[in-house]
């Protein structure tokens, strides 16, 4: 197989898992909210409320994509896509097991960062060209609330990598493999529990997923950017949204709990299994993120600025020097 | 220049915004429009634009009979339309000497504290949309689902009740409204705990609320604030027990008040006001007198020349109505004070100077009707 083809399969089988990702997430969404909100009417639309999901997924599908006046068409019609596809290349370097991933990279960790750290440009490129007020508030927030929680998100990951030495997923996942005294799994999420703490702190901040269709009609302009789309633009939007919960809920899985690995099961059997093993714990991360979102009140912008800047960079950056230290004490000769 | 501005931007030129938030939008509880004039996020002006739910209410009760004011009162304040029936009632009652009979000023009391609560929850529900919380929106509409199934089983109606009219209300207690009743309070107090678990215990929630949109004292009483707004400020102005109407000065009940006069207050105030509603429900229950529940009246009433004011303590506060009768079948003139037109009042005076975000937070928190602001 020529190398063309073989990518050209490779990133067809990456954007049909974004999109069906985008469906399964809808469908655990709805089911869930529809538990936690006395909403049951959705858990029984065909069999476990499949139709509902197929049927919001119709309904973005068959809308008549409007387009307000005056804005600008081209920056306009582009955002969306500037927003979809870094969420969308971020899945390149998650590795689903030891063979599975879509693409090998030495600098997986820092490129999912960085292809995320893409999706506010989008953002604000769309909400200047909606030319709206409301979608420039919005925007800016969001803009601001990214940048506040992907710092401390990043910073949070390097006591991983400077106990492992690199940057590799594949990598950091083999590390985290066997046992430490016979009894707990070499998860990372163990010794370097404040790493995980921070890692959550500001994931929680920076994903935005309150309800799926409240999206469009939130009291204040937080909406931001999604206010002026329609119809599958929109449904781009809420798919990246969705797949930017899934990439970080991957990452954790990942970096802090061993990956496609289990502890207690025979490594030949793990190889087997092993996209199945990191789908469930990464379909978990997903689930506790959706859920403690779901019922906690929006924080201001301020508010989070503070909670961002003031305490979580400050934190990871006196754990990061603690964890250096310890490194260097103990293991002379693996950090360079 | 913003105080929240760092200084290193001071001399960077800063362009006011205007935001039309409304006429047609979430949150503002009805129709209302704001337009707001920020500064970045700040907000620096706040004006209320009204009329866009004015039905002439008051101009239309001078071509009523005095039966039938109770029915244009729904309209006002949809979410508590027994306050607004027994306000006009009352006024007619006072006009005319009618003596109403015993049952009915229990009965009256007795419903209007279940539309009390109704009301409150709307409100509840609402509010917290405001904030950002979804979940709790419809445990509060389960609750008060519980409490207009009550209010129909009563009245036939679940918001334009008609029920209080002028010498008493229409219909008694049926044994499966008063089966209904006692089921609701089996479970409400503990319901309310967990309402306030989930939203006021919420650290979040407490840091928005504290410190935000405070109404001092004597600003709540110089703009005319009465109900939870007034009594957040620390006033313990109750209509119920200032002025006792229906059966009021028979039951016991505590008036819950605030201390500094911020969203927080107002939403504690609320969320106690909504306890000792169930409180005076249950000894309503408890108490209800046998008898009639209508006096007996002629099919048009006269009353002689003259004038009244009688208000009741609605879920926002004094619901006041004032009536000048000339001896005709009809009033010379039908006032009505909404309390929610003066919150609207604070709601003008108390935004500047917060943040944009906080203004869909604030106009909650002095739960307006604009129903009733523009009758």
């Amino acid at each position: 197989m020529n190398a063309l083809l073989s990518s050209a399969l490779h990133a067809s089988a990456a954007l049909v898992l974004v999109l069906l990702n985008g469906v399964v997430l809808v469908f655990m969404l709805r089911r869930m909210i529809g538990r936690m909100h006395l909403r049951r009417g959705g858990l029984h639309a065909g069999p476990g409320g499949v139709i509902q999901t197929a049927a919001d997924v119709l309904k973005l599908l068959s809308k008549e994509g409007t387009r307000p006046g005056g804005v600008n068409r081209w920056v306009y019609a582009i955002a969306p896509m500037a927003v979809f596809v870094p969420s969308l290349v971020a899945y390149a370097a998650l590795p689903f097991s030891e063979t599975l991933r879509i693409t090998r990279l030495d600098t997986g960790l820092l490129f999912t960062f960085a292809v995320l750290s893409v999706v506010p440009l989008g953002v604000i490129a769309g909400s200047l060209a909606s030319a709206s007020n409301r979608a420039l508030i919005g925007a800016m927030r969001v803009v601001a609330r990214q940048l506040a929680c992907s710092v401390p998100l990043l910073l949070s990951v390097l006591p991983v990598v400077m106990i492992t030495g690199t940057l590799d997923l594949g990598d950091i996942v083999n590390y985290q493999t066997g046992l430490w005294s016979g009894a707990f799994p070499r998860w990372f999420a163990i010794p370097l529990l404040p790493s995980l703490a921070i890692f959550t702190t500001a994931a929680l901040c920076g994903l935005d997923r309150t309800v799926f269709d409240i999206h469009g009609i939130e009291p204040g302009p937080e909406s931001g950017l999604a206010g002026e789309y329609s119809a599958m633009r929109f449904g781009l939007l809420c798919i990246s949204e969705f797949g930017n919960v899934f990439v970080i809920s991957a990452l954790a899985v990942t970096v802090f709990f061993g990956g496609w690995t289990l502890p207690f099961v025979p490594l030949d059997l793990q190889s087997s299994i092993g996209p199945v093993v990191f789908l469930i714990k990464t379909y978990t991360l997903v689930f506790l993120f959706l859920w403690t979102r779901s019922v906690l009140p929006r924080v201001r912008t301020d508010q989070l600025m503070d909670l961002g800047w003031k305490w979580l960079i400050p934190l990871s950056i006196v754990w990061i020097m603690l964890v250096g230290l310890v490194v260097k004490a103990s293991l002379p000769g693996t950090v360079v | 220049m913003s105080p929240r501005a760092a200084e290193h931007v001071e001399h960077t030129a800063t362009g006011r915004m205007v935001f039309d938030v409304g006429s047609q939008h979430p949150s503002t509880h009805g129709l209302l429009r704001l337009a707001i004039e920020t500064d970045g996020e700040e907000i620096v002006s706040a004006e209320a634009c009204l009329g866009f739910l004015h039905r002439g209410i008051e101009k239309l009760g001078e071509h009523r009979r005095y039966h039938q004011l109770p029915t244009l009162m729904d309209r006002g304040d949809y979410l508590s339309g027994i306050h607004g029936e027994l306000a006009s009632a009352l006024a007619v009652e006072r006009l005319r000497g009618i003596e109403v009979p015993p049952k009915a000023h229990w009965l009256r009391s007795l419903l209007g504290e279940i539309n009390r609560i109704a009301s409150h929850m709307a409100w509840y529900g609402t509010f917290g949309r405001d904030a950002g919380v979804t979940s709790h929106f419809f445990y509060s509409m389960r609750d008060r689902e519980a409490l207009l199934d009550i209010l129909e089983a009563v009245t036939g109606q679940r918001m334009t009740f008609n029920y209080v009219r002028p010498g008493g209300v229409i219909a008694d207690l049926t044994v499966v409204a008063e089966s209904k009743i006692r089921r609701f309070l089996r479970t409400f107090d503990a319901h309310l705990d967990e309402h306030q678990t989930f939203l006021g215990g919420n650290e979040l929630l407490q840091k928005r609320l504290r410190g935000v949109g405070v109404i001092d004292r004597d600003s709540a009483m110089s703009l005319g604030l009465t109900g939870a707004n007034l009594r957040a400020s620390g006033v313990p102005y109750d209509v119920r027990r200032d002025r006792p109407y229906a059966a009021y000065s028979e039951l016991e009940f505590g008036i819950p008040i605030g201390t500094t006069g911020d969203a927080m207050d107002r939403y504690l105030v609320r969320i106690e006001e909504m306890r000792q509603a169930a409180r005076i429900v249950r000894q309503c229950i408890e108490g209800l007198p046998e008898g009639a529940v209508m006096a007996k009246l002629p099919k048009a009433l006269r009353p002689r020349e003259g004038e009244t004011y009688a208000c009741v303590e609605s879920p926002r506060g004094e619901l006041g109505v004032h009536l000048v009768a000339d001896g005709s079948e009809t009033p010379r003139r039908f006032h009505y004070r909404a309390p929610s037109l003066f919150a609207i009042a604070a709601l003008e005076q108390m935004l500047p100077g917060t943040l944009l975000a906080d203004a869909a937070l604030l106009v909650g928190s002095v739960d307006i009707v604009p129903g009733e602001v523009e009758r």
